[in-house]
């Protein structure tokens, strides 16, 4: 495998029985990129993650992550990924500031790691004076933002983020893919799902799961001249609705 | 008359030190038969705005009515006339499908066979797994079975809260389709959303954040507003030219946009000054065109003032 691909993924597959969630999807993904992973509801989108996140063991396939193997090193993959999903991402009862002892402690982190990169981020979030507050006092959208810098707390070379903007408000949402860039700027691999067909042309290539297959995957622009679509919402919906599976 | 009417609500959560204002002073009416989106994102208040509408929840402050009768006082009336769909699937998990519908149809003294065809389009996509409980039901499933339960009764208003969260983009397409056959019903309609390219799709649309009406009209009246010329641009490079044009004092905003950046500039320059500005920078393949704005730029500028 060479040295620039953090994702390969070879006709990756998990049956649930007789049902198959995912089907044969292959796929690389390079280092620093920000790799859009869509699909409708009930795709596999979700089912992909997990396998790729090593949480869930493939049926039949390949697949390494971070260098790792998904069937054999799939504690390796745990320890060198980060992940935030909209529904679950920091503890409310606990302080900005305790979240974040708590997650660089579970990685492993020295205390010296902690402090320092606690400081950094507390600087680059304005949220010195909320260190000590209770995350659950904190509006959604510097919510959201905390949990994706404690998401590459342990810098991570990959973060997988599930639906990171649901619900945020539109300057937060752009000031979120913001961030994204600027991570994405310093080495680390963005696999990014969203429901905002904006954010799909924020990407740098874009994979569209339809039935437990990828169907499309290439450049947004490339996607929109191969389907002679104006925008990515046009592409997803003339994908989507070729799907036979109801929805998840 | 009315279908809703709310006039100055007020409404906080906790006490002396922590108080959270949900809802900071809102007032709006909602006409019979019209579709009515209130639009925002989380924590803008619109679930407390539908519970305080659907007598759920008492406001502080100000008034509210629907159909004609007061929130407080009438809450029996009120709690017969309207359905309610809330954010969070509510139906009984352990029912079947044919069983939750029923249970809703006899608490409000009527039966599926009365108003069967009020709901037939929408149920009937689920009719064929009626005896699947509730529980095991896909997501979109439980959608289209929630709605069912909520209309059986033959509301006259409607609270739809947040229908489409977490949606993908095909079947939030064909549920404002199901919406949209509603509204010939005669049924008048409130859903929330925190996507904003739904509000398109509504007849009359308040734009919320943080307990605040930022905006009440249509959605073309709300885009009327938007008074400043709008520009798109591109390039090869976006993350630079994004970082190099916000750096500049003569552009007011700018902001990623899909596949375009939008710029607002201070109000002497127009195309020809933007053109030169992303010429000096030396963009490969840079792109600059006028464009209409749309729900989502008036919400940012709205915000943003």
């Amino acid at each position: 495998m060479a040295n620039d691909k953090v994702i390969t993924a070879d006709k990756l597959t998990k049956r649930f029985g007789d049902f198959v969630a995912v089907d044969r999807i292959s796929f690389e993904v390079n280092k620093g990129e920000i790799f859009g992973f869509l699909g409708a509801n009930g795709a596999g989108k979700t089912t992909a993650m997990r396998m790729l996140c090593g949480l869930s063991m493939p049926t039949s396939g390949e697949a390494s992550v971070a260098g790792f193997d998904v069937y054999k090193e799939n504690e390796k993959i745990k320890k060198n990924i980060g992940y935030m999903s909209q529904k679950f991402s920091l503890y409310d009862d606990l302080t900005v500031k305790e979240n974040m002892r708590f997650y660089g402690g579970i990685y492993g982190m020295s205390n010296k790691f902690i402090k320092e990169k606690t400081a950094f981020i507390l600087e680059y979030l304005h949220l010195q004076s909320e260190a000590d507050k209770l995350v659950k006092s904190l509006p959604l959208g510097w919510k959201q933002k905390l949990a994706f810098s404690v998401a590459i707390f342990h810098e991570p070379g990959i973060v997988f983020l599930d639906e990171p903007t649901g619900g945020v408000d539109p300057v937060t949402r752009r000031e979120f893919w913001n961030m994204i860039y600027n991570a994405s700027d310093t080495g680390i691999t963005i696999f990014v799902t969203t429901h905002y067909m904006d954010e799909a042309e924020y990407c740098n290539r874009v994979s569209i799961m339809v039935d437990g297959r990828i169907d499309a995957l290439d450049t947004p622009a490339a996607l929109k001249k191969t389907y002679e679509a104006a925008s990515m919402d046009e592409v997803f919906l003339k994908l989507a609705r070729k799907a036979k599976r109801s929805a998840d | 008359m009315s279908a809703v009417i709310v006039e100055n609500i007020i409404k906080t959560y906790g006490a002396k030190k922590n108080v959270v204002t949900a809802l900071n002073d809102i007032s709006f009416e909602v006409k019979k038969g019209e579709l009515f989106g209130i639009i925002g994102p989380d924590g803008a208040g619109k679930t407390s705005l539908f519970r305080i509408l659907t007598t759920l929840l008492i406001a502080d402050k100000g008034k509210a009515a629907v159909d004609g009768f007061d929130v407080v006082k009438d809450y029996k009336e009120i709690r017969k006339r309207v359905g309610y769909m809330p954010g969070k699937f509510s139906l009984y998990q352990d029912l079947s499908v044919e069983e939750n519908l029923e249970f809703f149809a006899t608490i409000f003294n009527t039966s599926i066979e009365q108003n069967y065809d009020l709901i037939k389009d929408i149920y009937r996509q689920i009719e064929p797994f009626k005896k699947r409980k509730a529980g095991k039901l896909s997501g979109g499933m439980k959608q289209k079975l929630a709605l069912s339960c909520a209309l059986i009764h033959r509301p006259s208003v409607l609270f739809l809260d947040e229908p489409t969260t977490g949606v993908d983009a095909v079947s939030r397409k064909e549920f404002w389709e199901m919406l949209k056959k509603l509204k010939e019903q005669g049924i008048t309609i409130l859903v929330s959303t925190p996507y904003m390219d739904e509000a398109g799709l509504c007849d009359e649309v308040a734009l919320i954040q943080t307990g605040k009406i930022l905006s009440i009209n249509t959605p073309q009246g709300i885009i009327k507003d938007f008074k400043k010329p709008l520009w798109a641009v591109k390039s090869s490079d976006m993350l630079r030219l994004l970082n190099e044009m916000q750096a500049l004092d003569d552009v007011e905003d700018i902001y990623p946009f899909g596949e375009y950046h939008h710029v607002l500039l201070k109000k002497e320059y127009g195309r020809e000054q933007l053109v030169q500005w992303i010429r000096n920078y030396s963009h490969e393949d840079a792109v600059v065109q006028k464009v209409e704005p749309d729900i989502e730029d008036c919400f940012i500028s709205l915000m943003k003032n």
